[in-house]
């Protein structure tokens, strides 16, 4: 057997003859039958196609095998060119244009003839049409021929080239490019079927193909054709593979090409293991689909389904990603290929294929292996469960535009495509993988992780507070009553600074909203469950009333009580609030300062004794501060005294202010002073002292007040005394309160201690009412004093944040 | 934001890397690999105590002064490696957290692709999107 050098189009176009003939798929052709007829269609005398035969072989060999096949062939397109017949001729020369055939009585032929010419204009058509050729004959047979009325036309089969070629054909011109218009729209559309991209679409695949084409040919014209190395492999022809394999080694634009590679349908279909012709009529008719190449027929669908079966019994069942592998690696595509198919296909990304899944993957390696190039996102027919016969052509088209655009000669069509088309492909490829989120347990999915496109820098909530929101604060009555509170309570103290920082700070503290929150519930609770007051309208008023006294510029936040503080901070509070408070103090002077310096710490003060007479003293400062009734403290306060053993600091206030009141008290005062000092809950213990003295309420307040005015350490105490004040009223409060210990350790230590207290019941409404008043500013003073603690808080953290942060950076450095 | 990303497999060698191509790409890659000491003492750091709960992200591994590095190792002792450039306003830990997770994400898919072979370099498109989102960002 002489080696024949083929061109890739010969081969191809052999090939594809071959494939013809060859009805029995047996890869050996008789001597009759459709051989013949091509022989006999190569309008060739008689003896000479006689010679032909000789002289490929076939006559010894009684059939023709492929190679004998292809000799002839050649032999033919000699013979046609006029060139003696020689064996030696086959190789020697070069440029020969391609046998042709005519045909004019076969239908199929006459359509053939009608689509390569009609391809003359599109010359990629026309290479394209010289693979659809047996395609068409496919279709004829099996569905009859749609275009039988195609005319009988004598066309000469006028392959490729000579169109293009700028070399001078000779026969070149006969083919009129134009045939029978009625067919050629007919051819066309069937054209277009298999091109399945619409003229259109195949435009601009023309030039850059017919490019190609001449390229090949010049190269073919160099020689240098792969085919003869795939000659040999020819010979012992395993079921068509060897001609696919040539076919995708030496011509990569043919694949791009969107025609109908017949053999490779062959192919598929062998490799499938459904070599039948229904399934190569499904190949047919699947791209011959209208104008949607990813659509699937229903033919189509259930050969899909029979693979998956073979596979995976159960329909609704999955097909486990190993096993798919091996499925789709049989079709000798590129792993790189099924890889990008893999991952168009499986939408839900759990490493199996659904029914769906795989009919869309199978669709996919189909198409690619018939020359179309794969789409960047899956196209919407092809979309589980949204795969639709009757669905819409664009996505398709947008797919083959990026099939068409990217490839003419592109192997790996994955990458070509420019970002900006991935880019858009992308968000819809997203968008559709949102949209499948749902239908898969995605361990990594946990945290709708899909959604990339959307969610690029989610808040996160777990990470360290970043910035301090500010808490809205919904009008509440009780938050009313806290700002009502701490209005009276700046009343009372004075609008100084440090005071009216304190509700910004309050505002700013979002973590400990919802603590304060729960504590100023606790408090309005409380103040709510005052004796004889039901409702919380009353202190409101009252507050409003006396907040009139003084402007308040002080937001309007009702910061909840915050948690038990630790005590450290407390004292590192309490010394600034101390300063503060002393500076205050000083600059003010006024008996208001007294409520003002709320001790940051809740002192667990001893306090289970001294019950009443902090109160009278307390209530008696309030009472005094607001102007209210001070009847009471004096009576109330005389009871206090004696248990309340440790406000030293208020009976040396008291001392200082060298009234006549601390006389009696001065000892217990200083017994509780020392222990007390540094605790600003220890501060109330002299506070009650001070009370517990049984002054009037002018002796407390100015006592204290001189105290205050007093710098130094004997000062630090001053600001105690009005918290315990305070607190004593609350006290005094809580008796018929449930005691509010959420707000402060200082008020739950007030109000623990109050049981023991005995409480004036007796008094009369005015009493209890400045009492309630009382507590309601001491309450205020709390609470501001949490706000301060709590800023001091904040401010702790973020140093810590801070520090964290710079350990991090040197880390690295220290193990270098 | 990133300028650079790379996923480092368990033996140390590139998976896949990828930088802002106007940038020299060669100091990007010798970046990465340095930084590869430093996950390896994270690694070894924080797995003596619990070897499964080790945090997957690993936060700033290594700040020059023109970029930060980043880094993420997940339990297959696959690394992420995220360098960022230090004159982008400062990111939040935040958005690199989501940064790798998303590349997590993007790399179990590919793993879950039956022709993908371990150890082979990533080839995936929608791997390569997924990192494009992140450097374009950055611009």
């Amino acid at each position: 057997m002489e080696s024949l050098t083929l061109t890739d189009y010969e081969q191809k176009y052999y090939s594809d003859l071959f494939v013809y003939c060859d009805t029995d798929n047996t890869k050996k052709v008789a001597s009759n039958g459709r051989v013949l007829d091509l022989f006999r269609a190569a309008q060739l005398p008689s003896e000479v196609v006689l010679q032909i035969t000789e002289l490929c072989g076939a006559t010894r060999l009684g059939h023709f095998g492929r190679s004998q096949f292809y000799i002839a062939l050649k032999l033919i397109a000699i013979a046609q060119s006029g060139l003696p017949l020689r064996v030696e001729s086959l190789n020697s020369v070069k440029d020969l244009p391609l046998p042709r055939f005519v045909l004019g009585k076969n239908e199929a032929e006459a359509r053939h003839a009608a689509l390569y010419t009609d391809t003359d204009g599109l010359f990629p058509a026309s290479a394209a049409a010289v693979m659809p050729r047996p395609p068409g004959w496919v279709i004829q047979n099996k569905k009859g021929p749609p275009a039988s009325t195609s005319l009988p036309v004598h066309e000469v089969v006028q392959p490729l080239a000579p169109s293009i070629e700028p070399q001078p054909e000779p026969t070149s011109p006969v083919v009129s490019p134009h045939q029978s218009p009625p067919t050629s729209p007919q051819s066309w559309r069937k054209h277009k079927r298999q091109a399945s991209g619409g003229n259109a679409d195949r435009q601009p695949a023309v030039a850059p193909a017919g490019a190609v084409w001449t390229h090949f040919r010049e190269a073919q014209a160099a020689g240098a054709v792969p085919a003869e190395g795939m000659w040999p492999s020819h010979s012992p022809p395993p079921p068509g593979q060897e001609s696919w394999v040539s076919f995708t080694a030496d011509t990569p634009p043919s694949s791009a090409i969107p025609g109908m590679h017949p053999s490779s349908a062959q192919e598929s279909t062998t490799i499938r293991t459904v070599a039948s012709g229904a399934t190569a009529n499904e190949m047919q008719r699947q791209t011959s689909g209208y104008d949607d190449p990813w659509k699937i027929t229903d033919e189509q669908r259930q050969y899909y389904i029979n693979q998956f079966k073979t596979i995976q019994p159960d329909l609704n069942g999955f097909i486990p990603g190993s096993s798919a592998k091996e499925f789709f690696t049989k079709s000798k595509l590129p792993i790189l290929e099924l890889s990008h198919i893999w991952e168009l296909s499986d939408f839900d990304k759990d490493g199996a294929l659904t029914l769906d899944e795989f009919c869309a993957a199978f669709h996919l390696v189909v198409a690619r292996k018939n020359g179309y190039d794969l789409p960047e996102k899956l196209p919407e027919s092809l979309m589980p469960k949204l795969i639709d016969l009757d669905d819409s052509a664009e996505v398709p088209d947008q797919a083959a535009d990026v099939g068409y655009s990217g490839s003419p000669v592109e192997v790996t069509p994955n990458k070509s495509p420019s970002m900006p088309s991935l880019n858009q492909a992308w968000p819809e490829m997203n968008q559709n993988s949102e949209q499948w989120e749902t239908f898969s347990e995605r361990s990594s999915s946990s945290q709708t992780l899909t959604q990339f496109d959307s969610n690029i820098a989610p808040a996160d909530p777990d990470t360290a507070i970043v910035h301090p929101v500010p808490i809205r604060m919904t009008p509440s009555k009780i938050h009313m009553q806290e700002m009502e509170l701490k209005r009276t309570g700046s009343d009372h103290n004075h609008p100084t600074s440090p005071l009216l920082s304190q509700p910004p700070e309050l505002s700013e503290e979002a973590s400990l909203s919802t603590s304060m929150f729960v504590a100023a519930n606790a408090v309005g609770d409380g103040y709510s469950s005052s004796d004889s007051y039901t409702s919380d309208q009353e202190p409101i008023t009252r507050q409003r009333s006396l907040s009139g006294t003084s402007p308040e510029t002080l937001k309007v936040v009702a910061p909840p009580p915050p948690p038990p503080r630790p005590h450290p901070s407390h004292s590192r509070s309490s010394s600034l609030d101390m300063n503060r408070t002393f500076a205050t103090v000083t600059a003010a002077g006024q008996p208001p300062s007294l409520a003002i310096t709320y001790p940051p710490a809740v002192p667990p003060r001893p306090l289970p004794t001294q019950s009443s007479a902090p109160h009278t003293g307390h209530r008696s400062e309030a009472e005094v501060v607001p102007g209210g009734p001070a009847a009471l403290t004096a009576s109330t306060s005389p009871q206090q005294i004696p248990q309340q053993p440790n406000f030293a600091d208020f009976s040396q206030f008291q001392a200082f202010a060298a009234t006549d009141q601390p006389s009696s008290l001065p000892e217990d005062d200083i017994h509780s002073e020392p222990g007390q000092v540094e605790k600003p809950s220890e501060g109330a213990g002299p506070l009650r002292t001070v009370k517990s003295d049984g002054q009037v309420d002018e002796r407390v307040p100015a006592t204290v007040s001189s105290a205050k005015c007093s710098g130094s350490g004997p000062l630090g105490p001053p600001p105690k005394p009005v918290r315990r004040r305070l607190k004593s009223e609350d006290e005094l409060r809580p008796e018929d309160e449930a005691p509010g210990p959420q707000k402060s350790n200082v008020i739950a230590a007030v109000l623990a201690t109050q049981p023991s207290i005995p409480r004036s019941v007796g008094k009369d409404k005015k009493s209890i009412q400045a009492s309630i008043r009382r507590n309601k500013e001491t309450n205020t003073v709390l609470a501001r004093l949490n706000s301060e603690l709590q800023q001091q808080l904040k401010d702790l953290l973020e140093e810590r944040i801070s520090l964290e942060v710079q350990l991090e950076q040197l880390r690295p450095f220290s193990h270098l | 934001m990133a300028v650079c990303i790379s996923v480092i497999a368990k033996e140390n060698y590139p998976l896949y890397i990828r930088s802002v191509p106007t940038q020299n790409e060669l100091k990007f890659h010798y970046t990465v690999h340095t930084s590869l000491d430093v996950v390896e003492e994270k690694i070894s750091a924080v797995g003596k105590s619990l070897g499964d709960q080790r945090e997957l992200y690993l936060g700033l591994l290594y700040p020059t002064e023109d970029y930060k590095v980043y880094g993420y190792v997940t339990n297959s002792k696959v690394k992420f490696v995220i360098v960022v450039d230090s004159s982008n306003t400062s990111l939040r830990d935040n958005e690199i957290r989501s940064m790798f997770r998303k590349l997590h994400n993007s790399f179990t898919d590919v793993m879950c692709n039956p022709f993908h072979t371990p150890g082979d370099t990533i080839q995936s498109k929608a791997f390569d999107g997924i990192v494009s989102g992140m450097m374009v960002q950055a611009g």
